[in-house]
């Protein structure tokens, strides 16, 4: 398979200026400037293969949107090299960016005054898009996104999950085959979330869309990436199968006990973990103690047992390790112990 | 081309969308011709022409350059900052057109609806109300309309170039308010141009402003002989061709050293 986007050794600088402190500093700083230059992006280097639906995650801060911004032709590079589709975005963009569909969920880009089929109308003309093709195309997608009934309305008058799917619509008009999402479901509730990722996964069978999808809701990415890479501080900290993330660090299951008593504690509940090598974390409420233990029948057994016979308890919950935990973890230990 | 003249369209509907700035558009603009005239009459009295003026040129003069300024005044500028400070420009540089082009599109179609709902029908009433002398002569209206067009580009190309200076910036309210002030007043919309001391006129023949107002209203007032009207509107396609450079300079530089504001 061919490789829709490659990145070696790409790295983005920002200067940013530093204010001296204190009025004598302000006035300093009319004069001459501190700057700092702070890379956001470190250096990165990835691959992603035609038909691939990738994560791309990272905390806020990342680097994750600067890189996009490279990747869609946005941004220049400070250094390295970025090939999208087999072109170079920022130098060759018009021609580029009729590949790319792009989805920034914090921002709109179909024009907020006017009823959504006139910026459909619009963008079929800016992409060239024959009607024939449109036709075919687009009845599709707006029967799967579900948004007929809204075709006639201007922009400022939808819901964001109602706009979030004409924007997707608007992002796969000229059927692109690759599709940069930016946070695509931030604020969306839960149906609107779930037709989304059906619509995407079935736009990657269909077409073999290349999807790069930033997130901070990781269910979505569970839903439908195989592959994430993971940025921290600008640099890539992990890039691999999410299933190997869950067999490398989310070994163990969390039994999640409400105990009766009040006066349950830390020091009361460790001894029944002994030989098993669990930890005893406190839950988000009061009386909750939460025992990560090592997914295996017995053990799991055996502390519910020990736990019921010894304390009273009120609700019982058995977790497997969301990979939330996992990602939190990874950022809080570094990737060593993999 | 087609996507250009599809935005012309949807700027159309945009304006369509907002009534309400249409309506407070007509009032404005007749107080400010209805100030001008009164104004106007006043400091001519009893005297017959002043600067080689007459009244009736004076007052056909305050309405056409208004009503012109409606065909070629637009708020690109600060929409273009907005954009920029918002953000927004990142939407528009993963679309395959040239912004700048786009923009001016926008102006265009703004024009064509406020020359077409509003100064056409605006012109008549304030024809009926004060005395204002219509040329008779197509050739008249032919050069009025060229010189329109380009006094539409000059103001545009200005807008283009305020506006895209805060990627620079970051900031410039102050810069595109002081722009409307020198264009309202060097472009003779206020003051015909031969009015100002003649040093100011002298430096003026060297700026662009004048190819904004002062020109397409000169030539509808019939104020200028054949042989100026050709100079001034040759004056104006240099002015056009002179102000792309910086406009493209800077614009390549600030793609250069883009930042996106807010993430």
């Amino acid at each position: 398979m061919e490789n829709m986007i490659e990145v070696k050794d790409l790295r983005k600088e920002f200067k940013s200026h530093s204010s001296r402190s204190g009025l004598k500093g302000a006035f300093r700083d009319l004069f001459t400037r501190q700057y700092k230059v702070v890379p956001a992006v470190n250096d990165i280097s990835f691959t992603v293969k035609q038909g691939e639906m990738v994560g791309y995650i990272g905390e806020n801060g990342a680097g994750k949107s600067t890189s996009i911004k490279m990747l869609t032709g946005i941004l220049t590079p400070t250094s390295g090299i970025v090939r999208v589709n087999g072109m170079d975005p920022h130098k060759e963009r018009e021609q580029f960016v009729r590949s790319i569909g792009v989805v920034f969920g914090q921002r709109s880009q179909l024009w907020w005054d006017i009823a959504v089929q006139e910026s459909f109308r619009l963008l079929k003309k800016v992409y060239n898009v024959p009607d024939a093709e449109y036709k075919r195309h687009m009845n599709h997608v707006i029967e799967s996104l579900d948004i007929a009934p809204l075709l006639d309305k201007p922009v400022r008058k939808l819901s964001l999950g109602q706009r979030m799917r004409c924007e997707l619509a608007a992002a796969l008009l000229h059927n692109p085959p690759l599709l940069f999402l930016d946070e695509p479901t931030i604020g969306l509730d839960v149906l609107v979330k779930l037709k989304i990722r059906e619509f995407l996964k079935e736009m990657n069978e269909k077409y073999n869309t290349t999807v790069l999808l930033t997130t901070h809701d990781l269910s979505d990415i569970e839903a439908l990436c195989e592959r994430v890479v993971m940025l921290d501080e600008g640099k890539i900290i992990y890039d691999g199968q999410l299933d190997s993330l869950r067999s490398n660090w989310g070994e163990g299951k969390q039994i999640e006990f409400q105990f009766a008593d009040t006066e349950v504690d830390k020091r009361a509940l460790q001894p029944l973990l002994a030989e098993f090598d669990g930890v005893w974390t406190q839950g988000d409420r009061e009386n909750v103690w939460i025992a990560n233990v090592l997914n295996e029948e017995q053990v799991i057994s055996e502390v519910i047992g020990r736990v019921v016979a010894a304390h009273k308890i009120t609700d019982l919950k058995v977790h497997e390790i969301s990979i939330e935990d996992i990602i939190r973890n990874i950022y809080e230990e570094g990737v060593t112990n993999g | 081309m087609g996507k250009y003249i599809e935005m012309i369209r949807i700027r159309f509907l945009m304006m369509l969308a907002y009534r309400t700035n249409y309506y407070s558009g007509i009032l404005i603009y007749s107080i400010n011709i209805g100030a001008y005239y009164f104004l106007w009459n006043a400091i001519y009295g009893e005297k017959s022409s002043i600067e080689g003026m007459s009244a009736l040129q004076m007052t056909s003069y305050v309405a056409i350059a208004w009503m012109a300024r409606a065909f070629y005044f637009n708020n690109i500028d600060r929409e273009i900052a907005q954009e920029i400070k918002e953000g927004k420009v990142a939407v528009e540089l993963i679309r395959p057109y040239n912004y700048l082009l786009m923009k001016t599109m926008q102006g265009l179609g703004e024009g064509i609806f406020r020359l077409s709902f509003f100064s056409v029908p605006g012109m008549v009433i304030v024809a009926l109300i004060f005395p204002i002398a219509f040329s008779a002569h197509p050739a008249t209206w032919l050069m009025f309309a060229v010189s329109l067009v380009f006094s539409f580009l000059i103001n545009m190309q200005i807008n283009l170039l305020t506006g895209i200076l805060t990627f620079f910036f970051y900031n410039n309210t102050g810069l595109i308010r002081a722009k409307r002030v020198v264009i309202d007043l060097f472009s003779g919309l206020l003051l015909p141009i031969s009015f100002f001391p003649g040093w100011a006129q002298q430096i003026m023949n060297y700026l662009p402003f004048q190819g904004i107002s002062y020109v397409p209203s000169m030539i509808f007032t019939e104020g200028f002989t054949k042989p100026e009207i050709v100079h001034a509107v040759l004056l104006q396609v240099v002015w056009v061709l002179i102000l792309l450079l910086p406009i493209q300079i800077i614009w390549l530089i600030a793609r250069k050293q883009l930042v996106v504001q807010g993430g």
